[in-house]
């Protein structure tokens, strides 16, 4: 170790012990400004978005947000509400989106008559959406809007 | 007398009972000697209002979430899972309790359940449910029962409080407006079809209509 960088050891060190926890303020859009070792009072319940209408993917791979509220429904062995209205059979009455082709394969590949065990409980990767700003701010940008760029990449 | 006196031989119980019966009927069918005839008319009557009364009273009685939930079949399994859906708890604090749903609200009907219910007694006194092991094998053949009987009466006990007539189909969301619209309000379907397993957990749903 050169002297440099013990120096620089030494007034980390000094630095954590000469702060307590309870004087950090790290102001986070989750937490707010309660210090680290306090747990602050618990945010208000948002209400769910609670509509019928799809949501546009970010990507193509993205598995569909749930535009209403789930709140009751059962997704156990004994049964999945989500399929009484978008399984195959269901969808004419229903008129609801079917379940994607995808999750009627097995991990063979091979396709079976009804919904594949493994893709069976829905919120796995399908959640519902509350009505929120995002306490944490995202520039995610779509293919379509990167690809319409004049120069890709050059700009964000 | 003693006992043991022979000139008259102890007779037996059932002798004993008849004879009382013969006796209770000689006094029955002749006419009162002692009352007249508006004091009998009237102590029946008022006889007549106590029994009712406290028939009725003790009917209601066994009408009540604490004499449902007295049972630990009950409280232990159906009562514990309505207490997390919104029939138990929800933003205004109007819920329903057992009766509301599964008693029928009017008297012939209420007797014709109650009487039903007789089994249901038997069954706690002999233990057909009495671990939760037993209750969820026993699940799906209670649920059929009971979606039987609101399918038979177009979900009666719903709508005592849900009325279609006063139903705002602007104050739902999308989906269930048109969902109602579709096949509640042309008498196409009713409360049951599509909303088994509400206010409790559901059994093993496989080859019910409308799930998989």
């Amino acid at each position: 170790m050169n002297g440099k960088s013990f120096v620089a050891a030494l007034a980390i060190v000094l630095a954590a012990a000469s702060t307590s926890p309870q004087a950090q303020t790290v102001s986070s859009g989750l937490r707010g400004s309660t210090p680290l070792n306090e747990e602050g009072p618990a945010a208000p319940m948002t209400p769910m978005r609670n509509t019928a209408e799809r949501e546009t993917r970010n990507y193509p791979e993205q598995p569909p947000v749930i535009p209403h509220s789930i709140d009751g429904y059962q997704i156990d062995m004994n049964g999945n509400k989500c399929l009484s209205c978008h399984a195959r059979a269901r969808t004419g009455e229903s008129q609801a989106p079917m379940v994607s082709i995808t999750h009627f394969m097995d991990r063979d590949g091979q396709f079976l008559a009804s919904v594949s065990p493994r893709r069976f409980f829905c919120t796995e990767c399908h959640v519902p959406q509350n009505l929120v700003t995002p306490p944490v701010s995202n520039d995610f940008v779509d293919i379509d809007s990167m690809l319409s760029r004049a120069a890709p990449g050059g700009r964000r | 007398m003693s006992a043991a006196d022979p000139a008259a031989p102890r007779r037996s119980w059932l002798t004993r009972v008849w004879m009382f019966v013969i006796e209770l009927w000689d006094v029955l069918r002749r006419p009162s000697s002692v009352f007249g005839l508006g004091v009998l008319v009237l102590a029946g009557f008022v006889a007549g209002v106590v029994f009712w009364g406290g028939f009725n009273t003790a009917l209601e009685l066994t009408n009540t979430e604490k004499f449902c939930t007295g049972c630990h079949e009950m409280r232990d399994n159906v009562f514990a899972e309505l207490k997390s859906t919104i029939h138990f708890s929800n933003r205004s604090g109007v819920r329903a309790s057992c009766p509301d749903c599964h008693v029928p609200h009017n008297w012939t009907d209420k007797i014709a359940r109650k009487m039903q219910a007789s089994k249901e007694v038997w069954g706690h006194l002999f233990g057909s449910i009495d671990s939760r092991e037993k209750f969820t094998d026993h699940r799906l053949e209670l649920a059929l029962h009971e979606w039987a009987r609101f399918k038979a009466n177009d979900s009666l006990e719903c709508r005592n409080c849900h009325s279609a007539q006063s139903m705002d189909i602007t104050k739902q969301s999308p989906r269930a407006a048109v969902a109602h619209q579709r096949f509640l309000f042309n008498g196409e379907k009713t409360c049951i079809d599509c909303h088994k397993g509400i206010a409790h957990h559901l059994p093993d749903m496989r080859g019910i209509p409308g799930w998989q």
